[in-house]
């Protein structure tokens, strides 16, 4: 297969490089997809930046006082209006932002070179993969615009579309079908991507690539790639039933006719919390090249690493019902889930302190990408034993649906994955453009931002363990001192995100020339021996690795 | 647990020095109310029941571990921060491997997560197995307000006995009427109408967005069972203090139970989106002696009862606008 893919490839490198519109939209090559990828996940990003600002903004003070400016003072259409935001906001951000970045931007261009294949398995199959993604955005961003909630536009349930309130009792407007829609298309793109990397990744690797030899990165895309593949389909099957619920008079999640609304709940979360690790894995993988690279050492107890993400991973499967600790399961069902949800404990731990073992010893260079990826290991720390005390289905009860799940969860992908995109942003940027970053600029972005999102996300933990519950457009003024510091930590980032879109511009047009490898002795995987930007199309001799 | 006292002491030696810096937490700390947050509070509510004081003790507990495990962490980034920046260590190391370092930090989390999951559990069942209730109480979602019934009852000679079921419904005390610019008016009215719901000579306080124009009256040492459905989406019923929460599903009777151990007002808050007003639909508990109880009992009954009989029992509520025991 590695061979066959080789030849063609020689066959066809002369001539086969399109250009224009032709270049992006017929695209068959895995590097500018992967390039179209970020930058999707850029304006996605963007978008969904804004609409967490505007949440954070109505809720600097008690009371209602922003959202009304956008419904000419009609208070229950901001309350609506806030929710809105709210669903936005997680959905954007997941199917839109981190997944298209890490698994479309960084997987597609980085794993087929890690592994020394000149391209992906099915490149028109990664076209499609990544031309479905624009239209399920258009989809979601069109059901901001059509009714939703009575007499209200867009559907404001929350990115987990628990029904009976998305269903037509709760959102008798298109706005949810719309939203069904793009979810269907996003999980089809994912499921097609799935499939692409699988194949490529244990059918393309280059001659004396054992898996026990393949770079971590590519281990965390392959382990993602399974969980995609088992996990969407659930989802795919659940918004279908939802669909035919609202439309087709089924009742599969309506008691009245013999259904179950928790039923929806364990489909989705069957999917969710495996979606949640698909969002951690890829930058698990990141995160391991950048300490490797930048502390000029191995990665520390590799099999070990990889081992540990096939595990979480498996183990992702089987602790979906944690996330409905308050449906009313029988108490040996929550005590199952709550003993599985505190076996992944361990996995992590032993990816945190194989981290930490490879900068022992090593001699560090704090570079912007080494800086986001340390921060990353100390703030998913954080996050990750809040998790351990949300696992503890006893202690849920007052922390379920509060804030503390609020500041867990973003410490784990607001800081977790998202210091893993910028982190990887920062490393690879050169190898992609041609053009590195200056290096001050870099870390005026990461402390900016570090400070930033601590200034956010801690407080939360204070207002959640006191019992604020989250997704409230208003509260209590109890919890007034420490929604105000949260708001300003989001103005800081904000700061930072425009920071970081002018570093972004700068490099591309202005930054200095960057080499085949400039980071050292450090960066051994094999994208370093290439030029920067690589060739259209690399390896047209496969490279043996030893 | 043996070092739950211990724990307790580190959490809140804590709590204090961090409050040093927060005027606003330090000034609540003087005149903590229970049943309700404070502005500036970092830890849990206080607890009023047993589950919440277990809850919190465990909790506490947990909070130590889980702080101490993340300095750890923090401390050996430090080290590599220091120690091994290129500056200070020119010429990296080669080792990738250390078996028995690996086989630690496998095994140590491990035992320390052992550790942990037997106060759990035993927090866990102790929770979920309901004692025998003394008092019965239907809590009902609806969008956006709670109903209540408390349905015909004989609980032996410790409990309570409810001969003619009664129920009412619960809606927040409209935001309008407090802060600056509020009908003074208005304000007098509403708490005026709760305390004579109350049946109490305390004129009530009334918090923002936290209580009703009714509450849940339940007497204090008394085990309460919550029966907790919805007529409509799904809501969550939860009393922060009390330390449960249980979603309301319509089509489900959800149980959770509690046994208040001092009087006073307790609030807790809608904790699943349940459409454009889910942050206006609020829970308030007034625990109250036996004797006030017995009392409000007395009165409750004639002005709310339920007439028609078939409510009672119904699993499934007929909901809106035909909830029994409107004014």
């Amino acid at each position: 297969m590695a061979n066959a893919s080789a030849a063609d490839t020689a066959a066809t490198a002369h001539d086969d490089h399109p250009r224009g519109l032709k270049r992006y939209l017929f695209s068959t090559n895995h590097k500018d997809i992967g390039v179209m990828y970020l930058w999707f996940a850029v304006i996605a990003g963007i978008i969904g930046f804004v609409m967490s600002l505007l949440m954070r903004i109505e809720l600097a003070e008690p009371g209602v006082q922003f959202l009304t400016a956008f419904t000419s003072g009609n208070e229950d259409a901001a309350y609506h209006l806030y929710n809105v935001l709210v669903t936005g906001h997680g959905l954007v951000m997941i199917f839109f932002m981190v997944m298209p970045a890490m698994i479309g931007g960084f997987g597609n261009f980085f794993v087929p070179i890690m592994i020394g294949a000149p391209d992906m398995a099915f490149p028109r199959m990664n076209n499609i993969s990544f031309w479905l993604l624009p239209p399920a955005l258009i989809l979601l961003v069109l059901s901001l615009f059509v009714e939703g909630g009575p007499g209200l536009n867009g559907f404001g349930g929350g990115w987990t579309i628990y029904p009976p309130l998305s269903t037509k009792l709760g959102h008798p407007g298109p706005s949810m079908d719309l939203a069904i829609l793009a979810l269907h298309i996003a999980g089809a793109s994912s499921i097609l991507g799935a499939i692409n990397f699988i194949t490529t990744i244990l059918n393309m690797r280059a001659p004396g690539m054992t898996l026990h030899k393949m770079p971590l990165f590519a281990w965390s895309v392959l382990v993602t790639a399974f969980l995609l593949l088992l996990s969407l389909p659930v989802l795919a099957g659940a918004i279908t039933m939802l669909l035919t619920d609202r439309n087709f008079g089924t009742a599969f999640f309506n008691p009245a006719e013999g259904g179950d609304p928790v039923l929806f709940q364990h489909l989705f979360w069957f999917f969710g919390h495996p979606e949640v690790y698909i969002l951690i894995l890829p930058g698990f993988g990141m995160i391991s090249h950048i300490i490797s690279t930048f502390a000029r050492k191995p990665i520390f107890g590799y099999l070990g690493m990889a081992y540990a993400m096939v595990a979480i991973g498996f183990i992702g499967f089987i602790v979906w019902a944690h996330h409905m600790y308050t449906v009313g399961l029988d108490v040996d069902t929550k005590a199952y889930f709550l003993f599985a949800t505190m076996v992944i404990a361990v996995p992590t731990g032993i990816k945190v302190f194989s981290w930490i073992a490879t900068m022992w010893g090593g001699s560090i260079d704090f570079k912007t990408p080494m800086l986001f990826a340390v921060a990353f290991i100390a703030l998913f720390t954080v996050g990750g034993v809040t998790g351990v005390v949300l696992a503890n289905a006893g202690i849920d009860q007052a922390m379920h649906d509060t804030y503390y799940v609020v500041a867990h969860f973003h410490y784990v992908l607001s800081m977790g994955a998202v210091f893993a995109i910028f982190a990887g942003f920062y490393y690879w940027v050169g190898k992609m453009s041609g053009r590195q970053y200056p290096e001050w600029a870099g870390q005026v972005h990461f402390w900016i931002t570090f400070v930033g999102v601590n200034i956010i996300f801690f407080p939360q933990h204070f207002l959640g363990a006191a019992g604020m519950p989250r997704r409230y457009v208003d509260y209590p003024d109890a919890y007034a001192l420490w929604h105000q510091v949260s708001s300003w930590g989001t103005y800081i980032t904000a700061i930072g995100l425009v920071w970081f879109l002018g570093v972004c511009v700068y490099t591309l047009t202005r930054g200095r020339r960057c080499g085949d490898n400039p980071w050292g002795q450090g960066a051994t995987t094999l994208e370093w021996t290439l030029a920067s930007p690589p060739p259209f199309h690399q390896f047209n001799q496969l490279p043996r690795i030893k | 647990m043996g070092f739950t006292a211990l724990s307790r002491t580190i959490v809140t030696a804590a709590g204090l020095a961090m409050a040093a810096g927060v005027p606003a937490a330090a000034q609540a700390a003087a005149d903590a109310p229970v049943g309700r947050a404070v502005d500036g509070q970092l830890g849990l509510q206080p607890a009023a029941s047993p589950v919440m004081e277990k809850l919190t003790g465990f909790h506490d507990s947990l909070l130590v571990i889980i702080t101490l495990i993340t300095l750890l962490v923090f401390v050996l980034l430090g080290i590599c921060i220091v120690r091994f920046r290129k500056s200070a260590n020119p010429t990296p190391a080669k080792t990738s491997h250390n078996t028995w370092l690996e086989v630690a930090w496998t095994a140590i989390p491990v035992a320390i997560l052992v550790f942990i999951m037997f106060p759990s559990f035993n927090l866990l069942y102790f929770q979920d197995q309901t004692p025998k209730a003394e008092l019965v109480i239907k809590a009902t979602g609806y969008q956006w307000y709670w109903g209540y019934e408390y349905p015909e009852q004989d609980n032996g000679a410790d409990g309570v006995t409810i001969e003619e079921p009664f129920g009412f419904d619960a809606f927040m005390i409209d935001d309008d009427l407090f802060g600056a610019n509020a009908d003074s008016a208005a304000r007098a009215d509403a708490v005026a109408d709760l305390q004579t719901f109350l049946n109490t000579d305390q004129t009530p306080e009334i918090h923002r967005l936290l209580d009703t124009n009714t509450r849940i009256v339940v007497p204090v040492d008394t085990t309460v069972k919550f029966l907790v459905t919805s007529a409509d989406v799904l809501h969550s019923f939860t009393v922060p203090s009390f330390g449960f929460k249980i979603d309301a599903i319509p089509g489900r009777f959800n149980e959770t139970w509690f046994r208040a151990n001092r009087v006073g007002t307790y609030y807790g808050q809608c904790s699943e989106l349940c459409g454009i007003k889910h942050a206006f639909m609020p829970i308030a508990v007034e625990v109250v002696s036996k004797q006030q109880f017995a009392a409000w009992k007395e009165r409750t009954t004639r002005e709310y009862a339920l007439r028609d009989a078939d409510t009672r029992f119904a699993l499934v509520s007929t909901g809106p606008g035909s909830a029994p025991g409107n004014e």
